[in-house]
């Protein structure tokens, strides 16, 4: 790459702050750090039961026999239910508007297999005993008998004729197509056109904290589950599982030990319940590691086509898509994942004639879902690896190529969604690319690369969801505030930030802002803790609540202080008059003024996202999410051509954060998703042969320790334009996206050759070497 | 059933006597005593998140027979410091925004503790190689690191200037003391 200067930034006019913007202590992280944070597994109630799941040793059979009386009769055990016992309750994996505008018969996962099993680690029974130790002996008593049934184990065979069919008609879950302008004229006045498949392989998500909970039935018949998830909403599908009113299920989140995505999906939670209201016992369930791994999502693997049109010049003139999904063995939300890849296809770029045809298929697999990034991460593997080969198939840089066609405010995406906010491409690239420096000098046997990737991602939820976020924030007599917000804390800091806000709109420290959050019986309903909604949503949700409050505050104060509202400050749990300091009065004696004279100070908000209309199911074209994140990576690489092993020198990320809430969390989110992204090109493949896991503990599927990478720097833009509050963007699934892309083409450069196939192993690089010499002999 | 031993193990400063199964493993032995701050990340030695300090030296429990530690001094991340008596190493991993999910904490505080307890001024090669065996999936280490260099120094600041000086000096609960990495930066619009 050549050598670049950042792009001066264009005016901004954001206003000071005295808290947002600050890089403060989060507010969860002395508990943790002290070891006193209670999570999912460290709860434990009187009379207490210990749950195991027994699940399906075959990807693909039909169940002949389960016999589980001996299970049963084990002294200790108290309860074993199978299918039968859940009266083959299903999970709700496939919402209508997920496949087509219907659910299809048969494919919602069943919380029990009864009749068939379609993946290794599939449910099929549950115990509940006294101890653990008499939980894990009753899983052995258990007597199976299956019939083989063939496989299929790849999503391209599963949609040949003949194919092994998981669900009636076929195993297509999810089909999408994009036809914007027109793609033949464009393709005709290309110079050059570049056609390239890349392929990514599964991907686990590695949260350090396995899945678990425990489960009680209240005074009241409620259900409670105390759980670790990203949605805590999930008490209507186990309310639906269970065949009980929605008000009998209370989800009591949990500081959720990392998630990403995993934890999206119903896990333990429906076992718990089940089990809690057969044995009327707390129940408590905790997966192993290798249980976690094999029996919850993963990320979707693709294979991604690109045949662009390009002039030497670098301008895309047309561009055809294609891309096929693997969605394992039950839809889940595939058909979202491949929804948002299909429309970030095209990447940041504006591209006028444009096709995209995806499709995802089901296989005997573990089943995949939502991974941060939700398909963003895949797309992008595919248009920025394509773009290096566009600029190296032209001769051209390839930031020069990229800059040549980035999207700008105002155009529009492939789905024809205008980019309203800004589209801080070039600033980001420029000074991710800057910041490398100088370049390692290549030896004969260590050859040293360069790349960078631009990436865009949305934050909120698909517009025709409706979202909304609900908060309730409330001043106490002592002047210390209090916010009750049904948001999930996953580990990014969504509490902390939706604190900060608050102490920063009614001027009182952080350290007196007291958050009650993640309970459904308690907590305003938030939404879930997914597609980096959470500050945007909940964010807006409690400015509105604290605004309503402020302005009470504000109106009781001007009267009080003898001046009008817009002349006085709010900072430091007091209302102080602009410019005369010595006019106050503190938030105490506010509170109890306004108490006196009947003046609430609390609230409760909703933030309503915009709504739109679904897609043009013929053209794909319409206008999806709120907003987007524009982001760049560049890193450099050097290869040992000898051992084939690729040592990562520097890594760089830029991103536009529309306002950085609080900064440290901000540079850890960036960090912390490039790391998983690096990973994910050089380290993880979630490997299966013929639906057996090969990869099924930390042992054999390796994800990033702090001596793999050097730490990646990051640099926060902030432009103030995005629609969260104070002009926030999200950045918790963007700071991912970028950093793979980047290292392939890193890779690429070093080789002078492209690897087509995540992730870049030793052997790869060495077959990749072997093929060059081939050729050149 | 196999016979049950009878031992002592000293948890965070207090001595109990226990009889454990021989096959009992010490991670369960310590969670089931309470003490949950022991992290079950992966119950094979490749996590690091149950890691705590057996004399003095930082174990895996997970890989630790609990008859194998009678009579042992054992230190878990919660015996270090309280939320109202932090550890200056918590404190730091606080300030320094190394904790996200939190579950890779304990084990990275013992590590910490027992990296600093024999190298008080580590270079960042020896901090990684100390924390080598902690799994982390939210931070990219870059923050523990920063972390394990602020408890450095203020532990040295500790030991030159006695226990008061941090106290003093208003650092121990002054958030904005937050280091960054080096080279982070953040850049609002021009003339702003």
């Amino acid at each position: 790459m050549n050598r670049v200067t950042p792009k001066p930034l264009p005016e901004t006019n954001l206003p000071r702050l005295n808290q947002v913007g600050k890089p403060l202590r989060r507010i969860d992280a002395l508990g943790k750090a002290v070891g006193a944070t209670v999570y999912a597994a460290d709860y434990s109630m009187p009379n207490m039961l210990h749950a195991k799941v027994f699940r399906s040793p075959v990807p693909s059979a039909r169940i002949v026999k389960l016999d589980v009386s001996k299970a049963r009769a084990l002294p200790g055990v108290v309860c074993v239910m199978t299918g039968e016992d859940t009266h083959g309750a299903k999970l709700n994996t496939d919402l209508p508007g997920q496949t087509g505008r219907e659910t299809r018969a048969g494919s919602d996962a069943p919380v029990l297999a009864s009749d068939v099993v379609r993946y290794v680690g599939e449910p099929i029974a549950l115990v509940a005993a006294e101890t653990l130790a008499i939980a894990e002996q009753a899983l052995k008593q258990i007597e199976l008998e299956f019939e083989d049934l063939p496989g299929v184990y790849d999503p391209i065979e599963a949609m040949k004729p003949g194919a092994p069919i998981l669900f009636a008609p076929d195993n297509v879950v999810a089909r999408y197509k994009i036809r914007k302008g027109d793609l033949e004229a464009g393709m005709a006045q290309a110079d050059v056109i570049v056609e390239n498949t890349f392929k990514m392989p599964f991907v686990e998500h590695a949260y350090l904290e396995p899945d678990g909970g425990v489960a009680w039935v209240d005074e009241q018949g409620v259900i409670n589950i105390r759980v670790c998830t990203q949605v805590i909403e999930h008490f209507r599908s186990i309310a639906r599982a269970l065949n009980v009113p929605q008000n009998r299920i209370r989800i009591r989140g949990t500081m959720v030990g990392g998630g990403f995505g995993s934890k999206e999906d119903i896990t333990v939670e429906i076992f718990l319940a089940f089990l809690a209201r057969e044995t009327g016992r707390p129940v408590k369930l905790v997966y192993t590691r290798e249980e976690a791994f094999a029996a919850t999502s993963k990320r979707h693997p693709f294979t991604i086509t690109h045949r662009t049109g390009v002039r030497k010049d670098g301008r895309i003139t047309a561009s055809q898509v294609s891309m096929v999904a693997d969605s394992g063995a039950y839809p889940y939300l595939t058909p979202y994942v491949l929804l948002y890849a299909t429309a970030m296809a095209a990447g940041p770029y504006k591209i006028d004639n444009l096709h995209v045809d995806s499709v995802a298929a089901a296989t005997n697999q573990t089943f995949t879902s939502a991974f941060r990034g939700f398909g963003g991460p895949q797309a992008a593997l595919g248009y920025e690896q394509q773009m290096d080969e566009i600029a190296k198939t032209l001769g051209l840089d390839p930031l020069a190529v990229r800059q040549v066609n980035y999207m700008k405010t105002g155009d529009t995406t492939a789905t024809g969604q205008e980019v309203k906010t800004a589209a801080w491409l070039e600033e980001t690239a420029t000074r991710a690319v800057a910041a490398l420096g100088e370049q390692a000098a290549s030896t004969p046997t260590r050859k040293i690369g360069r790349g960078m990737a631009s990436t865009f991602q949305s934050y909120g939820r698909i517009m025709w969801f409706h979202d909304t976020s609900q908060a309730w924030v409330g001043m106490e007599q002592d002047g210390t505030a209090v916010i009750r917000c049904g948001v999930p804390d996953i580990g990014a800091g969504q509490s902390n930030s939706i604190c900060q806000i608050v102490a920063e709109i009614l001027g009182v420290p952080l350290d007196q802002v007291t958050i009650y959050a993640t309970d459904s019986a308690v907590t305003p309903l938030a939404g879930t803790s997914t597609a980096t909604r959470q500050l945007y949503m909940s964010g807006n949700a409690v400015s509105l609540a604290s605004n309503t409050i402020r302005a009470r505050l504000l109106t009781r104060a001007a009267v009080k202080l003898g001046v009008r509202g817009d002349e006085l400050e709010i900072a430091n749990s007091r209302v102080s008059v602009l410019g005369d300091e010595s006019r106050y009065i503190e938030h105490k004696d506010l509170v109890r003024l306004c108490a006196s004279e009947g003046i609430g100070l609390s609230h409760l908000a909703q933030f309503n996202a915009p709504f739109t209309e679904g897609l043009d199911p013929e053209t794909g074209q319409g206008d999806i999410w709120p907003d987007f994140t524009f982001g760049a990576q560049a890193v450099e690489v050097a290869v040992d051509t000898e051992t084939g092993e690729i040592e990562l020198l520097k890594s760089v990320a830029c991103h536009d954060v529309g306002r950085a809430i609080n900064p440290a969390a901000v540079h850890g989110q960036i960090a912390g998703g490039s790391h998983q992204g690096l990973g994910y090109a050089l380290m993880e493949d979630f490997e299966l042969q013929n639906g057996i896991i090969k990869t099924p503990s930390f042992a054999e599927y390796l994800i990033p320790t702090v001596l793999d990478f050097p730490t990646t720097q990051t640099i926060i833009l902030e432009s103030g334009t995005g629609v969260g509050p104070f002009g926030a963007k999200g950045i918790g699934e963007p700071a991912l996206t970028p950093a793979a892309p980047a290292v392939a083409n890193a890779v690429a450069d070093a080789l002078g050759v492209r690897i087509h196939q995540l992730p870049f192993t030793p052997k790869r690089v060495l077959a990749a070497m072997d093929a060059i010499r081939g050729a050149t002999t | 059933m196999p016979k049950v031993m009878n031992i002592t193990l000293t948890i965070n400063g207090r001595t109990h006597a226990l009889g454990v199964q021989p096959n009992a493993v010490l991670l369960h032995t310590l969670r089931d005593l309470g003490c949950t701050d022991v992290k079950n990340g992966c119950e094979i030695g490749e996590c690091g998140a149950c890691a705590v300090l057996l004399n003095g030296k930082p174990i895996n429990s997970c890989m630790v027979l609990t008859v194998q530690a009678d009579g042992a001094d054992i230190v878990t991340n919660a015996g270090l410091g309280t939320m109202d008596k932090p550890h200056v190493i918590q404190e730091a991993f606080a300030d320094a925004g190394a904790i996200q999910c939190g579950f890779c904490t304990p084990g990275m505080v013992i590590s910490t503790k027992a990296l600093l307890d024999r190298n008080p001024d580590p270079t960042e090669a020896e901090i990684r190689e100390a924390l080598s065996g902690n799994l982390c999936r939210c931070t990219g280490y870059g923050q523990i690191i920063a972390a394990v260099r602020l408890s450095a120094e203020r532990l040295q600041n500790l030991s030159v200037y006695g226990a008061s000086s941090l106290r003093e000096e208003g650092r121990e609960h002054d958030s904005s003391n937050r280091v960054l990495e080096s080279g982070d930066q953040t850049e609002v619009g021009g003339a702003s």
